[in-house]
């Protein structure tokens, strides 16, 4: 049962205080976008064994979405940040290439 | 015969004996036994039946890897099945019966299965599925559902009490022995916040049997002075009777305390589930003893040499007058030894290895004991009780040299780590070639949430089988803080690992010689699965159920796999483990519950009105977390009855719902109408402050997923009604999408649901009651249909929308939560007069189906599209985009062949089973029947005298007057008519007067 902490309140919660909410950092596809584009954001999902980008919420604390960088195969924590964000934190990605050196970046 | 010695027994007090009942027969023993050791001491040997041959079956083990004693224990609501003898303490007044057995256990029919054994081999199960179909069902499955599963299931409610507790620890050492308690001194010291479990209900586990010198005092005293100085430390929590169940991510330990099962009816709760975050995990939980293969080392008598010694030095029994050993290491002479010391016989040991010339070995040869080296049991004989050993030699083929005349034989095959919490998540093994076992592979452990590893596996547990290694391995890994415990222990000569004795026993050898004792799995079954080509572990595992028993494999796996990777010509860690999964041991139902039981199984919601109800003839239905009123049972009313009545009155006269359930949420800012029009299907920010829409939610993937009215309360502020079920659920939709794709627009939510108590006050005479109450405009001109209004009515503070889902003139009315029962209680006094009923859940459900209005949840589940329930009315044409607008440009969801919303009248105007499906011509290609419809909604509607219903039909609005074939049970073909789905006052007159 993982342990994650909250970027917001800075609580460090346990899996059961929280709701996993999928693959991080998508684009949405509305109307006027193509087929392709439109499944790949509706359905076409990373299963990486490695290095993932989620989105999690701190269901039963604060509420807030935050997002959430860690090893699916080891369950290694590189690090959590706010919902707000565009793409994963420098220093965060840093960490990650320190770490993991052949991870291929988080796009 | 197993008998009490008359003195020793380190861990009973003679002077509190103890009655208890096996098998109805009375019993003694004393404070301290365990059942196993009270059983022995009574000379009952024989405690259970095998589950597949019905072999007798003695105790073998003293611990948790025991896989034969297992007995059903107390009675009526305290029964519990397949407790194990080993490890359940002795009180006074214990019952329990032995399982798996008919008529009785000395005498049982099953044991036929015995010999049939030729005609059962491995997978015997499985090759039943390949005979003709008609023998599996007529012979096979008949007779083994019957012999399948060991104890009975309770039929009583479980009468005891469990709780849960929470802890947090720098460091779990999980192991009460001289490793574990050197490590928590160590960890105390340096001061860490330190919890020491322990499984059974003493501390320094073998250390104190198999003779150990710490600083120079016998084991037990240092023992007792560890404890006393852990005890002394604030930082240090001491547990006995807590097994560690399993390790989870990131150090996530689970832990089993058996509070009270020794001492039942003390008033405290009978088990404990301990839920333990870990900073680090040690796993000090020592090494299991592995049994020897020998043809008839399942028969009751021969028993784990380390068991042997247990139960003569901790408890004072003897498993026998004359024991022969059998090992391949020298670690079981400590048990000759000991035996000798308690003034017993040991007729020889019998040892694989070429020579022993150890200090342990020399002792007993100084002794006078015959040490037969190179030699292996070729037989031992014997049926309900050993009564003797035939000698071989371990290199042949098992021609017998002798027979020793014996009445236990203590075997020792050398040792295994424990290795469960550690591969429970993640650590990996490595295979010992020189000390013949799997130990936890240091640079492959379990790792936690910062990557590092998070347990550390100490003594035993990590291979290190002698006491002095063990101690120094704990002291270090725990920090070396202070002095490092000095043990002494004797020394001890490599082990020879033996998997099969002798090395060359034939097949009929090889058919008796038991690896998995509780399931029957022997050599023969596990050899006989690699010719068959079962090369995996797993797959081995499954196909014998070699390990698949309630001792999952403890004894067992080793062996059996290391005659599977001698079958496979392959090494034995080429082969590798089956997976170690949780629970350590098994756990109680009860103790996973814990208090959550009865009334308190999940917590409640109750409307304001919840305690009126009750006293007022509610019938309950639970809709989620909440209990809603399914109907109002007047005395000596049926429950359709109620539902009829209520739905007649309502139609004619008037009616009171309690809608306090659904959900609202305040949506407010200066973006919150750009916010919910890319939430709803269709225009909210038009919306006028005044006025009230209905409106349709749907996912990304454009499927409905909610619905409700939205109530415009001033410019920047909208309330969105929702579904009872949907108001958690959908607060969180928009939270995300706030959160994490909008996040620069204004916008703040609020889930109010709880905030307010709601009525809906239907029908013909709703008007005169609120006029009733009064202070409020509630006439026809003066409030319009879809508009809401503030104000004080009857002296409440109320909100009023005029919205209907009776197709009754309707007025939702919410009050402030606090005043809601009040307000219930005026508005059926006021009603009085008008014939005014409350009505429950099923009367709405009817009435609106009769409507033809949708229902979240019955009409849609998951796949179907507004467009599907003809909503395109509530679709805004004008919005570039709201979510689901482009999934339902897929060509599929704009398909003219999708099913849509009908009306159904049967012709016989009786009522369709929900969720029958109407048939089409023709089979699809999988010969099954073409569809072309099915029912989402059915009732009797007491207003048409008939039953009516809505479903999903291809091409249904323009098929309208077509019969449709329904297959219902037993090959009956209800026909139903493709009609409106508005039953009931198709031009809405009555809601508008």
């Amino acid at each position: 049962m993982l342990t994650l902490e909250c970027p917001y309140c800075g609580v460090k919660a346990e899996e059961t205080e929280l709701a996993a909410g999928g693959e991080a950092h998508l684009k949405r596809y509305g109307p006027g976008s193509s087929d392709a584009e439109f499944d790949g954001y509706m359905f076409s999902r990373k299963n990486p064994k490695g290095v993932h980008f989620e989105r999690w919420r701190h269901a039963y604390g604060c509420g807030k979405w935050f997002l959430a960088a860690r090893d699916t195969a080891t369950l290694e924590v590189f690090g959590t940040y706010p919902a707000q964000s565009k793409e994963p934190p420098a220093e965060l990605q840093a960490k990650i290439k320190a770490k993991r050196p052949n991870w291929e970046g988080y796009k | 015969m197993s008998t009490r010695l008359s003195k020793g027994g380190r861990l009973i007090d003679r002077t509190k004996p103890l009655s208890f009942t096996f098998n109805g027969r009375r019993m003694k023993g004393y404070q301290g036994d365990t059942l196993a050791a009270a059983l022995l001491g009574q000379d009952q040997m024989l405690v259970g039946r095998s589950f597949k041959y019905h072999r007798p079956r003695g105790v073998v083990a003293s611990g948790a890897e025991e896989p034969n004693g297992l007995v059903g224990l107390g009675t009526g609501g305290k029964f519990e099945p397949n407790q194990r003898l080993t490890t359940t303490e002795l009180f006074d007044g214990a019952s329990s019966t032995s399982q798996n057995h008919w008529p009785s256990l000395d005498f049982d029919v099953g044991v036929v299965n015995n010999s049939l054994a030729r005609f059962l081999p491995g997978g015997f199960y499985y090759k039943t599925f390949m005979y003709p179909r008609a023998a599996w069902k007529h012979v096979f499955e008949p007779v083994i559902r019957r012999s399948a599963g060991l104890g009975a299931a309770p039929t009583a409610r479980d009468e005891d009490r469990y709780e849960y507790a929470y802890a947090f620890a720098d460091v779990v050492i999980v192991g009460g022995g001289i490793a574990g308690l050197t490590a928590a001194l160590s960890a105390g010291r340096k001061g860490q916040r330190v919890m020491l479990i322990e499984q059974t209900a003493h501390w320094g586990g073998r250390a104190p049997v198999d003779g150990v010198e710490i600083d120079g005092k016998p084991a037990d005293e240092w023992i007792r002075s560890a404890v006393e100085a852990l005890g002394k430390m604030e930082n240090v929590t001491l547990r006995l009777r807590m097994m560690a169940s399993g390790l989870y991510d990131h150090g996530y330990l689970l832990a089993y305390e058996r509070i009270a099962d020794h001492s039942p009816g003390d008033g405290r709760p009978r088990h404990r589930l301990w839920r333990i975050r870990a900073g680090h995990v040690m796993t000090a939980t020592g090494a299991i003893e592995r049994p020897l293969s020998f043809a008839g080392n399942d028969i009751p008598g021969v028993m784990l040499a380390s068991a042997v010694r247990d139960y003569v030095v901790n408890w004072a029994v003897s498993p026998g007058d004359r024991t022969v050993v059998v090992t391949n290491n020298d670690d079981a002479y400590r048990t000759a030894l000991a035996l000798l010391e308690a003034g017993l016989m040991v007729p020889a040991v019998i040892d694989a290895r070429p020579e022993a010339k150890g200090a342990l070995p020399d002792a007993v040869r100084a002794r006078g004991v015959r040490v037969l080296t190179g030699h292996g049991v070729a037989k031992v004989k014997g049926g309900k009780r050993v009564t003797g050993v035939t000698t071989c030699v371990q290199a042949g083929q098992g021609a017998e040299l002798e027979t020793i005349a014996c009445d236990a034989v203590a075997m020792s095959g050398g040792w295994s780590p424990v290795v469960h919490l550690w591969s429970h998540c993640g650590g990996k093994l490595l295979w010992d070639e020189a000390q013949g076992m799997f130990r936890p592979d240091p640079v492959r452990p379990p790792t936690g949430a910062d990557g590092a590893a998070m347990a550390t596996a100490i003594g035993s547990a990590n291979g290190m089988l002698r006491a002095a290694d063990a101690v120094a391995d704990a002291h270090m890994a725990a920090g070396s803080e202070g002095d490092l415990p000095k043990a002494i222990s004797a020394e001890e000569a490599p082990m020879l690992p033996v998997w099969i004795m002798p090395q060359g026993a034939g097949p009929e050898l090889r058919a008796k010689m038991w690896l998995d004792y509780q399931n029957d799995v022997k050599v023969s079954d596990v050899q006989l699965a690699a010719r068959e080509g079962y090369e995996s572990v797993e797959h081995t595992k499954r196909y014998t159920t070699l390990g698949m028993a309630t001792d999952q494999g403890k004894l067992s796996n080793i062996n059996g796999l290391a005659v599977l990777s001698d079958a496979l010509h392959q090494g034995i860690p080429q082969t590798g483990t089956t997976t170690f999964r949780p629970p350590y041991t098994p756990i109680s139902m009860g103790a996973i519950a814990g208090e959550a039981r009865g009334e308190i199984f999940q917590p409640l919601r109750k409307t304001p009105m919840h305690g009126h109800h009750e006293t007022h003839g509610a019938h309950w239905e639970p809709v989620g977390q909440w209990r809603r009123v399914y109907c109002f049972q007047r005395t000596g009313e049926g429950i359709h009855d109620a539902v009829n009545r209520e739905i007649r009155t309502v139609r004619t006269a008037a009616g009171l719902l309690d809608a306090s359930t659904l959900g609202k949420i305040i949506v407010k800012g200066p973006d919150a109408g750009r916010f919910l029009d890319m939430l709803y299907t269709n225009m909210m920010s038009t919306l006028p402050v005044g006025k009230c829409r209905y409106g349709l939610m749907c996912n990304e993937n454009g499927f409905l997923s909610d619905d409700g009215v939205v109530a415009r309360l001033t410019e920047d502020t909208w309330l969105c009604h929702t579904t009872t079920g949907g108001a958690e659920r959908i607060h969180g939709w928009m939270e995300d999408w706030l959160q994490c794709e909008w996040w620069d627009w204004k916008v703040y939510t609020a889930n109010v649901t709880e905030e307010y108590a709601q009525v809906a006050v239907a029908g013909p005479n709703a008007r005169k009651i609120l006029e009733k109450l009064g202070g409020m405009d509630v006439s026809k001109e003066g409030f319009p249909a879809m508009e809401w209004r503030e104000g004080t009515l009857g002296g409440f503070r109320a909100r009023i929308y005029r919205i209907s889902f009776s197709g009754e003139l309707s007025y939702e009315v919410a009050v402030p939560a606090s005043e809601g029962r009040a307000f219930w209680e005026s508005l059926l006094a006021a009603g009085e007069e008008f014939g005014v009923t409350p009505y429950g859940t099923e009367a709405m459900h009817i009435m609106r189906a009769e409507k033809g209005f949708i229902m979240i949840g019955d009409e849609t589940d998951g796949t179907v599209i507004p467009q599907d329930l003809n909503l395109q009315w509530a679709i805004s044409k004008k919005k570039a985009d709201y979510l689901g607008k482009r999934a339902q440009e897929r060509s599929y969801m704009a398909s003219p062949d999708r099913w849509k919303l009908v009306g159904l009248e049967t012709l016989d105007g009786g009522v369709i089973p929900d969720g029958a499906y109407a048939v089409a011509d023709g089979v699809n290609p999988n010969g099954q029947r073409n569809v072309q419809g099915r029912v989402t909604s059915t009732y009797f509607s007491p207003t048409l005298g008939k039953g009516i219903a809505m479903g999903l039909v291809k091409h249904g609005p323009d098929r309208m007057g077509e019969v449709i074939d329904f297959p219902v049970d037993n090959g009956r073909i209800v026909k139903a008519r493709i009609v409106d789905p508005v039953f009931y006052d198709k031009d809405g007159e009555k809601q508008n007067v």
